[in-house]
């Protein structure tokens, strides 16, 4: 077949054809896949929630979303109030966002009611491999800057480079001082909203 | 030229990273890894395939003056494709590659295939084109992530998206650091250049 000349009509023709078959295209993969992705990330959120309050068994009440300025940026802070399944409060997931070494840092800790640090994990990240991608690591129960069981608000949350009591994760200063703050700000929040 | 010949002429003799210097940014910025590298390189060489079929198919129904744009909107609705349909099903890959999929749409070496081999040769020729580009490709990332990670961190193949610990060649206390970090990227990638180019000559 001979290769269709430039004309103006031909030229029309032809992108509007093909973008309407992109088009077309990307909506209907679009819609087979978002029920499906929306499942993934609230099968993610829930296996968090567990992971982060150190317990299977439990009920987990409504999200509140709560926004704060922090340091002139204004930061939104999603809570979840966990109880056992005899209903008794085990304490409150909290998920926040905070600018790391490559990007946004998207931590969900958990406290008990008196606010200390049951667990935490890392929802999403783009820190470097090898370094600030160790956070998931590092801070866990029995890790080198292990902070399971502190409470942000009787202890000197920072970096000990800052004359704080957590280890840095080696290397990765400004990564270990954004998650911390994260999680510092998650307890501020926390207790500004009880 | 045969189609095994097609082939394996992406691999060495145009093999993109280290011959035709093709698709820099994401070679330097995703190989601080083994793992990200063939991750990477791996999600190339899909969209290349596709792509490539796909220009080769419609490249006499598209007019000279509007090949360009044309061939965008094809690439870019098969990377939107490829991350929306890995992120439903796949979601452990995308873990790892999410980062990195959007990158592949501006990707020179997707545009230059298609431009160079798709635009002129048959389906079935275009699709061996992208296999063996593909292939070099991802063994270029992944040999360069070996490198920088070894250096690195002292570690091989680690990965904690995947729970793989990765083969411990040395203590994770005397990793170089550099190398993870850019300027260990411009010098590895400086060296393995001069190193395929005297094997090429030789």
């Amino acid at each position: 077949m001979k290769k269709l000349s430039s004309s103006l009509t031909n030229m029309a023709v032809v992108l509007t054809v093909i973008a309407v078959i992109a088009g077309g295209a990307l909506a209907a993969v679009n819609a087979i896949t978002a029920p499906q992705i929306e499942k993934i990330n609230a099968d993610n959120l829930a296996a968090g929630i567990k992971k982060v309050m150190g317990s299977e068994d439990i009920n987990v009440a409504d999200p509140t979303e709560q926004k704060a300025t922090i340091g002139g940026k204004e930061k939104t802070f999603v809570f979840y109030d966990v109880a056992d399944a005899q209903g008794t409060a085990l304490g409150t997931a909290v998920q926040t966002t905070e600018n790391g070494f490559g990007g946004a840092l998207k931590v969900l800790v958990g406290f008990d009611t008196e606010g200390t640090i049951l667990g935490y994990t890392i929802l999403e990240h783009a820190e470097t491999p090898g370094l600030g991608a160790k956070a998931g690591l590092w801070f866990q129960k029995g890790e080198k800057g292990d902070i399971i069981g502190k409470n942000p608000g009787t202890c000197n949350f920072t970096v000990s480079k800052d004359g704080g009591d957590v280890d840095a994760i080696t290397a990765s200063t400004i990564t270990s001082r954004a998650f911390l703050l994260a999680i510092k700000n998650a307890y501020d929040q926390l207790n500004a909203q009880q | 030229m045969s189609n095994i010949k097609i082939l394996t002429n992406g691999l060495i003799k145009e093999n993109p990273t280290f011959v035709l210097l093709l698709g820099m940014c994401p070679t330097l910025g995703t190989t601080s890894s083994a793992i990200n590298g063939l991750s990477m390189g791996l999600a190339t060489m899909f969209v290349l395939i596709l792509s490539n079929f796909i220009i080769s198919l419609i490249k006499n129904l598209v007019p000279d003056m509007v090949r360009i744009p044309s061939y965008i909107v094809v690439i870019a609705s098969l990377v939107t494709i490829l991350q929306m349909l890995m992120q439903a099903y796949l979601p452990g890959i995308y873990a790892t590659l999410g980062l990195f999929i959007p990158l592949i749409v501006v990707n020179c070496i997707i545009l230059g295939r298609a431009e160079a081999f798709a635009a002129k040769n048959n389906p079935i020729a275009s699709v061996f084109d992208g296999v063996g580009i593909g292939l070099g490709f991802t063994m270029a990332l992944t040999l360069l992530g070996a490198i920088r990670e070894l250096l690195g961190t002292g570690v091989l193949f680690k990965s904690d998206d995947f729970g793989i610990s990765g083969i411990t060649l040395q203590g994770e206390n005397y990793g170089m650091l550099m190398f993870v970090l850019a300027p260990g990227a411009f010098i590895a990638l400086g060296y393995l250049i001069a190193a395929v180019n005297k094997l090429r000559k030789a």
